[in-house]
């Protein structure tokens, strides 16, 4: 089992967890991921880690809460435990002096960027981070990502807070502000890596992107997570989860990402059900 | 006292019948298909061994179990006997009574087999450790510690077997497992239907009894490497059974669509995440009308008759020889004929048709027929120009076979591996290229059978022991 020592609600539905898993927090790189179960029904989630303490054998993630099992997960208090927590999965960040970078965080991507600039940084790289949410309310860590970066800039989608427009308007700004810019991070839900992608390719700059599949073991075996790269199938729990953004099949990513919708669905109502029904009548709040 | 005349002894020409499931009715749920026999049956199908001295079935058994010792036993009701004997040998004997292929191992070297059916060896050693598991485990004898220390990775058929030898010879045995609960390819390859996950978990729960401890959600390769366990590990010796986790697929276009699942995915989904329980269990799965699955051996047969019991109307077998060349087990085709499973022999596909939103609606097939024998020495499946039809489904299973999980050999300096990414390992010691460092299983013969990655386990077992004396 293994404990949650810290929990900050960053927004309504999105949440920080800090989990004590020494043996992962050892190893852990920028870039890699861990597998979660909440209990013994649990499925296996994958989230990407979003730092890592060595010295109290610790692993942060953040996550927004979506489905049933990261609302269950988001109903979990300091000092409650996970049934299962593995990793660090997946391939690290390449991590090399390029001169000067650009790591664009989208959302709740923010978190996972945030180490990859934070290596990069620490290489010599000079490092411009672009973060970007729908909204004020869902921008966090925006003082732990101007200490990972050089030069910050945010924005958001509504101009609730800094500049409005998306994170593509800052980039395509700072491409064309500063030639020289050895390769860009990008993190973030599926369209806006594939926007970054497209406004890169462009310019011909180098993109790696993180790719969150639908996984099971997370260890090679199932083939759940496989994208293609370039015309190639490749597992991204293996492989990956970081790819050359200009190789990547978003359409075909898209579409596997809803395979489960209408069942995930099901489930959230389900759950969402059973806890709006909290019990009065002594059954337990259970089943129907 | 008159000397009587001793009856010559009339033998039953055929096995005991084993009672199942009605096929219609167990092809649409989970219970186990096969019920075990009855005492009554045990002891009468014991009384058909012949206790031939030369006990020529022992040859057939990978973990040399002393097989007419312990029928001998059954024979006379000594249940308790029995399974001690059985266990001096074998770790998982209500797993091996239940899938392991006797049919071409122990009874297939059975005397009585020349004349009449064998003796039905697998049910009697499923009896003796359905017996144990409902009357209470009987204490091992356990050397005492030898103050050394095995690294096990892998925690499926060959490192639990490997385990469970050295623990008893009193080495201190600890085995990391990948996954969250222990047992490999019996947890979440082979359906609940043939092997309860329950039986797996009591028989595991028999070696943490002999001190083997078990670290959960260990991906050895990732949390720690091989060289770092044994250098500062505190490891004297290791054996890596890491199985054949990589699934291949046919490389055919529309391989990626939606709805096309590799058996692994299938039967994992289903068996270690208990999908066919969803909404109760989390994980779920989409099985729909028509499912094809790709593939002759017993992994397509497990994902064929899984399909029909989450709902699938239609459950194909889609081989690209004939049905004398399947690769699957007879007793796993013929249950799978009983529940309604449906045959496609000679047909292979050649792309995966889909519609607007990515899922498959169809599969183009090509017919095949069966040319000159090939280096396997079955006749090889030759395409028939033209042939070209569409198959009506909406789900395709790729159980077309595994290759060896990466995670090890990609992350471990000096440790030999063949060009399909195999580690090598010596038949007789299963010795690899690292001292002190020792594999079997599929990760090493690519994918076999249980029973035959539990010899591998006891081979290197025997090694490890010696190597760790000579470290003396």
């Amino acid at each position: 089992m293994y404990r949650v020592v810290k929990k900050e609600v960053l927004a309504p539905t999105l949440n920080l967890f800090e989990i004590e898993a020494p043996l992962v927090a050892r190893k852990a790189m920028a870039g890699q991921f861990i597998i979660l179960r909440v209990d013994e029904e649990g499925e296996r989630i994958p989230l990407t880690i979003a730092d890592y303490d060595r010295g109290k054998g610790t692993i942060t993630c953040v996550f927004q809460e979506v489905g049933k099992t990261t609302k269950e997960l988001g109903a979990l208090s300091e000092g409650d435990y996970l049934q299962d927590f593995v990793g660090p999965l997946g391939m690290p960040s390449h991590v090399e002096n390029f001169g000067r970078v650009v790591c664009v965080g989208g959302g709740v991507g923010v978190a996972p960027v945030f180490p990859i600039a934070r290596a990069l940084k620490e290489t010599g790289n000079e490092v411009i981070g672009i973060m970007g949410a729908r909204t004020k309310d869902l921008l966090f860590w925006e003082e732990k990502m101007g200490s990972a970066c050089n030069e910050l800039h945010v924005i958001t989608d509504d101009g609730s807070y800094m500049r409005k427009g998306f994170v593509t308007d800052v980039l395509r700004e700072v491409i064309e502000e500063k030639k020289d810019i050895g390769l860009c991070v990008a993190i973030g839900p599926l369209p806006m890596m594939r926007a970054v992608c497209d406004l890169t390719r462009e310019y011909g700059l180098k993109t790696v992107v993180s790719l969150n599949s639908i996984m099971v073991d997370g260890t090679g075996m199932c083939g759940c997570c496989r994208v293609s790269i370039g015309g190639e199938t490749k597992f991204a729990c293996v492989d990956g989860p970081e790819f050359d953004g200009h190789q990547v099949d978003f359409a075909e990513m898209a579409r596997r990402a809803v395979i489960y919708k209408p069942l995930e669905q099901q489930a959230l109502s389900r759950f969402v059900e059973k806890q709006e029904h909290s019990c009065v009548c002594g059954c337990g709040g259970g089943e129907k | 006292m008159t000397q009587e005349k001793k009856p010559k002894k009339t033998i039953a020409p055929k096995k005991n019948p084993m009672p199942s499931q009605d096929p219609v009715q167990r092809a649409r749920n989970f219970d186990e298909v096969t019920l075990g026999y009855s005492e009554e049956a045990v002891v009468a199908e014991a009384k058909r061994c012949l206790q031939c001295k030369n006990a020529p079935c022992r040859r057939g058994c990978p973990v040399e179990v002393d097989i007419p010792a312990f029928i001998a036993l059954v024979a006379k009701r000594d249940f308790a006997g029995a399974i001690k004997k059985l266990k001096e040998k074998n770790a998982l004997p209500a797993v091996c009574g239940r899938v392991c292929p006797q049919e071409s191992q122990c009874e297939k070297y059975c005397t009585l087999g020349k004349k009449h059916e064998p003796v039905a060896i697998g049910r009697i050693e499923r009896f003796c450790a359905d017996w144990e598991l409902a009357n209470g485990v009987l204490p091992q004898e356990v050397e005492p510690p030898t103050g050394k220390k095995v690294a096990v990775v892998g925690s499926g058929p060959s490192g639990l077997t490997c385990a469970a030898d050295l623990a008893k010879l009193g080495h201190k045995v600890n085995v990391f497992e990948a996954l969250h609960v222990p047992g490999g390819v019996l947890m979440y390859g082979i359906p609940e239907f043939r092997l309860p996950k329950k039986v797996v978990q009591a028989e595991i729960s028999n070696l943490k009894n002999l001190g083997v401890d078990i670290e959960v959600n260990a991906v050895v390769g990732k949390f720690a490497v091989v060289d770092e366990l044994l250098n500062g590990g505190g490891y004297d010796a290791m054996f890596i059974g890491t199985g054949a986790g990589l699934p291949y697929f046919m490389n055919i276009p529309g391989e990626n669509a939606c709805g096309v699942y590799s058996a692994n995915e299938f039967l994992t989904r289903t068996n270690l995440m208990k999908a066919y329980r969803f909404p109760e269990a989390d994980t779920p799965i989409r099985v729909g009308r028509k499912v094809a699955v790709l593939g002759g051996g017993n992994v397509a047969m497990d994902a064929a008759r899984t399909a029909l019991r989450l709902g699938a109307e239609e459950s194909w077998i889609v081989y690209r020889r004939s049905k004398n060349e399947l690769p699957a087990r007879h007793e796993e085709v013929d249950h799978a004929e009983e529940e309604g499973v449906k045959f496609a022999f000679l047909t292979s596909p050649t792309r995966i048709i889909y519609n607007d939103d990515y899922w498959v609606t169809a599969m183009e097939c090509l017919q095949y027929e069966l040319g000159e024998p090939d280096d396997s020495g079955r006749r090889r499946p030759v395409p028939i120009p033209g042939s070209e039809f569409v198959m009506d489904v909406d789900t395709v299973v790729v159980a077309i076979g595994q290759g060896p999980n990466p995670l090890v050999p990609r992350t471990t300096k000096n440790l030999a591996c063949n060009k399909r990414g195999n580690i090598v390992a010596d038949t007789e010691t299963g010795a690899t290229s690292k001292p002190g460092v020792y594999a079997g299983g599929d990760v090493v013969t690519g994918a076999a059978t249980v029973i035959l990655a539990m010899g591998a386990g006891r081979t290197a077992a025997k090694s490890i022991h010696a190597y760790l004396n000579g470290k003396n």
